[in-house]
């Protein structure tokens, strides 16, 4: 009787749990057939484990995408953490004349739709002659992960007792020492958020790609994804690797550490 | 006595100029940590958008020297029935944002806190389309609507129905993209509930209990008005995030068919880098600027009025 009751709530949960996972296993199985195996027969699942998809995408220039995706994500997170984290000590911690003005306009970066900057951010590029090139994307990525970023830090930065600043000033911290031996031990949890934040949605990031990249050896992987889209027309399951290999990064670091990527992702929006 | 006098005031002076120094040099250190942040932000999100609205009255063309024409791109602008489709298909991405997708993130939530097993495993499914890359998920979902190979039309098929060409139909192309950025987005906003559901007090369920409450009335009269301002802040997230859409269109239907599924931002970059009128793209993307202006402005003022409102209750 009492199982009985829980029905209708298993055929929600399995409907659900089918909408959301039958796409990845669709991908996964198609990127695993050989083109005749997918026309013969499309919805079989899994009927054949061919790897050969994953060492062709490879060799048609997913690698280099992979390595223009890592080196823009990683060049650009770092360079925010430290610059946010600068920027949000005396935001956060300081009074002075233009705080709240500063503050609001930083945070205020969130809400701005990117298409607002794009055609003087593509002139920009032009004039400082790094069209084309990963440097192109890095300024631009910094200066819009800067405002979720420092919206987090100061967050948590005000959370710090004023006493341990004050214990660490008697004994004759400067502020850059006050910063770095007191401020950003405490706020550990929410850098670590503001990383996985930024470098996932700086690894999925298309727009600027899409304007000021052209040439395939500079791409990042989502424009490359959007590159092959013509290569493949025809080759559904090349294509699927492709996507396969492109998710399989984030996915792989959200299975080992669920929560802390969750939090991280929704950072700005859920505290604690 | 006035030795004294005037050494009093050296010594004044003296701590005058040091709490002078002191200030200029706390200027000083604010300024050495704020100014990388903010030379970055000025260069990449201010200035840009001044030169947009500088850009917006020009008839140009991107290379050459551009033609100042007034407010010629907005009249052209508020003329054209593109732009006036566009503004509909965001509005569309706005409400079902709010009213479908938002609603669907709270079940799902709700659906983590069911008493079932293999739940935990399930929920950690749930949140896979959020992870993905849009232009990943855009490609992915223009194979499951495949016309032929597509599982959407094998699925319909099951339950007799033809084959449909959504992406290529004017009726069908929106209401399947719209499918997938719900089912992109709806695990983010199940993730918000989820954490606004686990900080609701057990205590108050305990006492509906004693007083025989059923579960709908736990729902209806706990649950719901206790998530209420998650609800209000995930809305605001959905209706901003709707103004920025992008990706999906751009690969899933490139705004096509026949502009069906135009969308601002598509509408921008194809004025912008398909056909170089660099000019008019510019005013559209001000006017989107300004629609986004006028979003948060009246999001601020509503919030000064509740929190108003509830000095004033209290």
């Amino acid at each position: 009787m009492k199982s009985l009751a829980k029905l209708p709530l298993y055929i929600v949960a399995l409907i659900l749990l089918i909408v959301s996972g039958y796409p990845f296993v669709y991908m996964i199985s198609t990127a695993l057939k050989t083109q005749s195996d997918f026309f013969e027969n499309p919805f079989a699942l899994f009927t054949s484990f061919n790897l050969e998809n994953f060492l062709n995408v490879f060799q048609m220039g997913l690698s280099r995408y992979f390595l223009n995706s890592v080196i823009v994500t990683v060049v650009a997170v770092g360079a925010v953490v430290i610059i946010g984290a600068l920027a949000s000590y005396p935001l956060s911690r300081m009074n002075f004349r233009f705080n709240r003005v500063l503050f609001l306009l930083f945070i205020s970066g969130m809400m701005l739709p990117i298409h607002a900057t794009l055609i003087p951010i593509f002139k920009l590029s032009e004039s400082m002659g790094v069209y084309d090139t990963l440097l192109a994307l890095i300024g631009p990525y910094i200066a819009f992960s800067l405002p979720i970023s420092i919206f987090i830090l100061t967050q948590f930065m005000r959370e710090i007792p004023k006493s341990l600043e004050e214990a660490a000033k008697i004994d004759g911290c400067s502020h850059l020492g006050i910063f770095r031996h007191v401020i950003m031990p405490m706020v550990k949890p929410a850098l670590m958020a503001v990383i996985i934040y930024n470098a996932i949605h700086l690894w999925n990031e298309f727009v600027f790609a899409l304007v000021l990249i052209s040439s395939p050896e500079s791409m990042t992987l989502p424009l490359g994804l959007q590159a092959f889209r013509g290569d493949f027309a025809v080759n559904v399951p090349g294509l699927m690797a492709a996507l396969t290999l492109a998710s399989l990064p984030i996915l792989v670091v959200y299975l080992f550490s669920q929560e802390k990527v969750v939090k991280g992702l929704t950072g700005g929006a859920v505290k604690g | 006595m006035q030795q004294a006098d005037s050494s009093l005031a050296a010594v004044k002076e003296d701590a005058r100029n040091k709490a002078k120094k002191r200030k200029l040099k706390n200027a000083l250190t604010i300024g050495l940590f704020v100014s990388p942040a903010l030379l970055v932000y000025a260069l990449y999100v201010i200035y840009p958008i001044l030169a947009t609205l500088n850009y917006s009255f020009y008839d140009w063309n991107g290379s050459s020297v551009g033609t100042y024409i007034g407010l010629q791109n907005y009249v052209q602008l508020f003329n054209d029935s593109i732009f006036w489709t566009a503004l509909l298909n965001n509005t569309w991405i706005t409400l079902t944002s709010v009213f479908v997708q938002i609603p669907l993130g709270l079940i799902m939530a709700l659906m983590l806190f069911a008493p079932i097993k293999g739940i935990r495993l399930m929920s950690s499914v749930y949140f896979f389309p959020f992870l993905m890359s849009t232009v990943a998920i855009g490609l992915l979902w223009i194979y499951m609507f495949d016309p032929i190979n597509g599982s959407i039309n094998q699925l319909i098929n099951l339950f007799g129905f033809e084959n449909v060409a959504w992406l290529s139909g004017e009726n069908t192309a929106l209401i399947a993209v719209l499918f997938v950025i719900v089912w992109q987005f709806a695990p983010f906003y199940m993730i918000l509930f989820r954490a606004a559901i686990v900080g609701i007090p057990e205590e108050l369920y305990e006492a509906a209990d004693m007083d025989g409450a059923n579960p709908w009335h736990k729902f209806t009269r706990i649950t719901f008005p206790l998530l209420m301002p998650t609800i209000v802040s995930s809305s605001i997230l959905a209706i901003v995030g709707s103004l920025k859409a992008f990706d999906i269109f751009y690969v899933m239907t490139g705004g096509g068919p026949n502009h069906a599924t135009e969308l601002m931002g598509t509408y921008m970059f194809k004025q912008a880098f398909v056909n170089f009128n660099m000019g008019y793209a510019s005013a559209i993307a001000f006017v989107m600027f300004f629609i986004a202006l006028i979003v948060v402005i009246i999001i601020q003022v509503l919030d000064f009025y509740r929190q108003k409102r509830g000095v004033f209750s209290e």
